[in-house]
């Protein structure tokens, strides 16, 4: 057991890089994450690490790339037009199959939007974001704890699959302080980076590109992400319940939102509602299979997001025609409160549908 | 018997795509034969364009990476950061480095970044074509300024070595040319001063090459070189713009 420190959530993304021998870290100031590189610029020196600010978030996202190629655990944060500006550099590492950790602070949109929390790049995220057939492994942590827990395990996954990592959080659970366990981190094998682009010292030289003017090849290479992609679909869904097993109603939700689902959901049982919640912790791979399972048993699903409704698409492919599928959610940097979530809740249940 | 002439080490047997009288092909053997005189080829990290030398790890014998457009100086800041002991290079056109690019070379440049930039300045998109680039000069014509470049609407032509000489993180900073045998001299003194600047830990150094398209110029390869010295060289003068940095 690791000693146990009250932390605030942005400060753990950071603290929970370093325990993962993150010791590069390019960044560029944006409300509401600006604690990461200001974290960062007094604790890499400490540890021996690189911090440097960047001109923009995409110089800053292109110093990821290199570092990467380099064969660095290198790590960027920002948030949501921030991360926008880092999609011409996420779709290159994708491309070019370098191990990076991207964080991206979620705040309202669309456009230079708010500073307050939200979920509204959830399509950004998991669909795409930046151009051509890719995919980022995108994880949605849910407490201080996890943020920690989280981006540690994000550098792993990166490696292993030398894929980009999207951690998504937004600005409320950035901003909060809860108790954190400061964990000794589990030993994983990974595989050494010999295509690193360190200097052609007693080998044949590497080169990292993600060009192919071969339209063959460059389909030979995409049907190759695809195997991986699919590996990881195999292997790395993650989700968690609470009170899903006798749930008539049950609520899908991730980040933020599922801590208020998990709030309305007491409420809901004090009144005797037989409700509960399915929440993915990865949301790319979603976890399909698991939440069609989960939800057999109930009568109806509800979505709860900070955004005009983005996860519904993934929960409907989910679950298919047998389930109403229903929506409530706050969107602009505003936040459902428990009591709101339990009054759809209510709502859908009296009406029976 | 004793060899007298041939391929640097660092560079491969792939034969070039660059068509006949563009001086990208010296310029890449100025490159290689100065990394292999400096003996730096095995820890030395290129870092190739979008443009006509997009393809530049093909024909360089020593790790390569892919840029995006512009990026390139980003990409090697991360890659020298953490390999602080190897030799990074950027090898960018004008429309790469002086539109696109021009935050990241700023930037490279004003932090003083221990890596070298060879700036290939044919004042022209080639790759694309022919379109105007930040270096056209006045007057001069291509497929988007079919008239020539009308500086009241289209602003005038960037000279990059002026411009960076000014930030006090620049260590070494010249305009060369590969006209004529006695220019391609200077333009290796000046690339092995660059790299050298780099082995050094002095900071910036970037080398700014005039160079000919003759395809998209509409010349032939020898009007492309008097060009070059006739035309380029008035508004970008060659020499050596390095000032001895400002403290404070």
């Amino acid at each position: 057991m690791g000693e146990k420190v009250l932390m605030k959530g942005n400060e753990a993304i950071a603290e929970g890089a370093i325990l993962a021998d993150c010791r590069h870290f390019f960044g560029y100031p944006i409300t509401p994450q600006n604690e990461i590189p200001e974290y960062m610029s007094r604790r890499m020196p400490e540890v021996g690490g690189v911090f440097l600010q960047a001109e923009s978030e995409v110089a800053g996202s292109n110093m990821v790339y290199g570092a990467a190629c380099a064969g660095a655990r290198v790590m960027t944060t920002s948030s949501s037009p921030g991360i926008s500006l880092m999609q011409e550099a996420i779709s290159y590492v994708a491309g070019a199959e370098l191990p990076c950790v991207f964080v991206n602070i979620v705040r309202g949109g669309p456009g230079l939007g708010g500073i307050q929390g939200s979920q509204a790049d959830y399509f950004q995220a998991t669909k795409g974001g930046g151009h051509g057939d890719y995919k980022l492994i995108v994880l949605a942590p849910a407490s201080v704890q996890e943020l920690m827990d989280l981006t540690v395990e994000a550098f792993d996954l990166a490696d292993m699959y030398r894929n980009p990592v999207l951690l998504l959080g937004d600005a409320i659970l950035g901003q909060m302080m809860e108790p954190v366990v400061i964990r000794e981190r589990a030993k994983v094998d990974l595989p050494p980076k010999t295509w690193a682009t360190t200097g052609a010292k007693g080998r044949p030289k590497n080169v990292i590109t993600s060009l192919s003017l071969d339209p063959a090849k460059l389909e030979e290479h995409n049907l190759s992400l695809a195997e991986k992609y699919a590996r990881i679909s195999n292997e790395q869904v993650r989700y968690m319940t609470y009170m899903a097993d006798d749930a008539e109603t049950l609520l899908v939700a991730y980040g933020t939102s599922a801590r208020i689902a998990q709030a309305a959901i007491d409420m809901a049982r004090e009144r005797g509602l037989k409700v509960g919640l399915f929440r993915p912790i990865s949301l790319w791979p979603f976890p399909y299979d698991a939440l069609q399972l989960t939800a057999q048993g109930s009568l109806r699903v509800l979505v709860v997001e900070m955004s005009l409704g983005q996860m519904v698409e993934d929960v409907r492919l989910a679950t298919g025609n047998s389930k109403s599928v229903h929506f409530y959610g706050r969107t602009g940097g505003m936040t459902p409160t428990p009591r709101e979530v339990l009054n759809e809740i209510e709502r859908i249940v009296e009406e029976g549908i | 018997m004793k060899q007298v002439f041939g391929r640097p080490e660092t560079l491969t047997s792939v034969p070039t795509h660059y068509c006949p009288g563009c001086t990208h092909g010296i310029i890449h053997r100025l490159i290689a034969e100065v990394i292999d005189e400096l003996g730096v080829r095995e820890k030395t990290i290129g870092i190739s364009p979008v443009g006509c030398a997009v393809l530049a790890y093909d024909y360089f014998n020593c790790d390569f990476v892919e840029a995006s457009h512009g990026r390139a100086p980003a990409v090697a800041t991360g890659i020298k950061r953490t390999l602080p002991d190897s030799v990074v290079f950027c090898y960018q056109g004008d429309g790469d480095l002086a539109s696109i690019g021009a935050a990241e070379i700023i930037h490279a440049a004003t932090r003083g970044e221990k890596i070298t930039v060879i700036f290939v300045n044919n004042a022209i998109y080639g790759m694309t074509g022919g379109q105007m680039a930040p270096t056209t000069l006045p007057g001069q014509k291509t497929t988007t300024s079919p008239r020539g470049r009308n500086v009241e609407s289209a602003g005038y032509p960037i000279r990059v070595a002026e411009l960076l000489s000014s930030l006090s993180g620049v260590a070494y900073i010249a305009r060369v040319s590969a006209t004529s045998p006695a220019n391609v001299t200077k333009a290796k003194r000046a690339v092995k001063k660059a790299f050298e600047t780099q082995i050094n830990g002095k900071g910036f150094s970037l080398v700014e090459f005039l160079s000919t398209c003759p395809i998209n110029w509409g010349m032939s390869p020898l009007e492309a070189m008097k060009w070059v010295d006739d035309k380029m060289s008035v508004y970008y003068p060659l020499g050596d713009y390095t000032r001895v940095p400002e403290v404070g």
